[in-house]
């Protein structure tokens, strides 16, 4: 069961316990920061207790936070940075514009950035080092980005019991797989289609973009894949993707949750479409399937049904490990929890600033 | 007693010869939020070196400051004697016999 969750927003990182059926800010870091990605307290190991905070300084650039104590005293550590970039190499700068996304794998602490780069730490955070297999890969020439003048990896999915297996969602450069801890990489992409893309190419890997991926932790080879036109399920790790055609409201959104132990259950927050990003009719809904995305119920109790324009980021839902407790927060400062698989939903907050993250742990 | 007075005399010109040919570093007091922001003298006769001489006393200035590609970061502006430093690759501009370097912080909003 959750009982703590962090929301990562423009304005600092709050950290939010459970009072019965509700949840209250108990701490706030970093307030006026903005606060792009965390990395809740390691459940155990050699790092157990320790997270991550990204900042992203308007002026002063990404810098990098750790506690030790779950977010009562943080310190600044070693931010991700690019080597030096050869005078004749292509693409954008090799420039660190975001810290986009942070998982741990073990003793291995992996950061997603934009442009692009895959970081790797393995003494949690004190020191990183870009993945090259991926950064170096000729294929990465294609990638655009998408929502951000460059791309970025928003997704990093390791296997929760195959060590070195691992999976990059990048928007806009498809979905990447490696079997051997990062040392090769091979495209997931088989299956999803790109409507924004001249037709001859709409079947392209490279320029596929995945708004968001989420694994399945029981049955890992079970991926949901919310992408830019629709969306996507893979019950073979991403060998090959299904479209989910059945979503009721829109196949629109950003934000993908996978239930942690059925792979039949995924909550999807649709939005009107590409191009008019907000809540259909004014109402926000969630779209959640319980037969692998053959069929879905629009869970609306709770939520505003008026008047609403809140748009949920992909980063903005989760899912905590009893599979029951929900929350999501938009880019209009809302937030709203669900103890029940969100056929009820709570507002816990209308005035927060934009959240960016929401993570159990 | 006169001896040491001229001893005092002879460090105090010494001294001010030394700063006569220093140029000074400032960093916007924005920065204090985050890291120490130490007020430096230097040597250098460019505005680059200007600068390392400041990442030397406060290493983790340098990533406040500039990029991966050690160039000035974009919402980061320098002053050099009250003109706005155009070369944010190079950091070229040359530094006379007491000049003020201001790192500040570009305006924006939100």
């Amino acid at each position: 069961m959750g009982d703590r969750a962090w929301v990562a927003t423009r304005k600092g990182l709050f950290e939010l316990r459970r009072c019965g059926d509700g949840w209250g800010v108990a701490r706030v870091s970093f307030l006026g920061e903005p606060v792009s990605m965390l990395l809740p307290p390691a459940a155990a190991g050699p790092h157990a207790g320790r997270m991550l905070a990204a900042l992203n300084l308007g002026h002063f650039g990404t810098k990098l936070h750790a506690s030790d104590d779950g977010g009562a005293n943080w310190h600044e550590v070693s931010t991700p940075s690019y080597p030096e970039q050869p005078a004749d190499a292509p693409g954008p700068p090799w420039k660190l514009v975001l810290l986009w996304a942070l998982e741990a794998s073990g003793t291995t602490v992996w950061a997603g950035t934009l442009p692009g780069g895959l970081f790797r730490s393995d003494d949690f955070g004190a020191s990183w080092s870009l993945v090259r297999s991926l950064w170096d890969l000729p294929e990465r020439a294609e990638w655009f980005g998408g929502g951000y003048d460059v791309p970025g990896i928003h997704s990093i999915s390791p296997h929760p019991t195959q060590r070195g297996d691992l999976l990059v969602g990048i928007s806009c450069g498809g979905v990447w797989h490696s079997g051997d801890d990062a040392a090769t990489w091979r495209l997931r992409t088989r299956g999803l289609r790109a409507t924004y893309m001249p037709p001859e190419r709409a079947d392209d890997g490279r320029i596929q973009d995945p708004h968001r991926i989420a694994r399945c932790r029981a049955q890992p080879q079970v991926i949901w894949c919310q992408h830019h036109n629709g969306i996507w399920r893979s019950v073979d790790e991403g060998l090959q993707w299904q479209e989910v055609t059945s979503a009721p409201v829109s196949s629109f959104g950003f934000a993908v949750a996978a239930h942690p132990s059925d792979p039949a259950r995924a909550w999807f927050v649709p939005a009107v479409a590409d191009q008019c990003r907000v809540p259909k009719d004014g109402a926000l809904v969630v779209q959640h399937t319980r037969d692998g995305g053959a069929s879905f119920e629009t869970q609306h109790r709770g939520l505003p049904q008026a008047d609403c324009y809140d748009l949920v980021y992909r980063h903005g839902l989760d899912v905590a490990d009893d599979g029951a407790t929900l929350m999501m927060g938009s880019t209009g400062g809302a937030l709203w929890s669900s103890l029940d698989g969100g056929e009820r939903w709570l507002a816990l907050s209308m005035h927060l600033p934009p959240v960016y993250a929401v993570r159990f742990g | 007693m006169e001896r040491r007075v001229e001893v005092a005399a002879v460090v105090a010109g010494d001294i001010a010869r030394h700063h006569a040919r220093m140029a000074r570093v400032v960093f916007t007091q924005h920065l204090r939020r985050f890291t120490e922001t130490p007020e430096v003298e230097t040597t250098a006769d460019l505005l680059r070196g200007a600068l390392e001489d400041a990442f030397k006393v406060n290493p983790r200035l340098r990533g406040y400051v500039l990029d991966d590609q050690a160039h000035l970061r974009r919402n980061v502006v320098v002053f050099v004697d009250g003109r706005r430093c155009d070369d944010r690759v190079g950091l070229a501009d040359p530094l006379r016999a007491q000049s003020t370097v201001h790192v500040l912080q570009a305006l924006s909003g939100g």
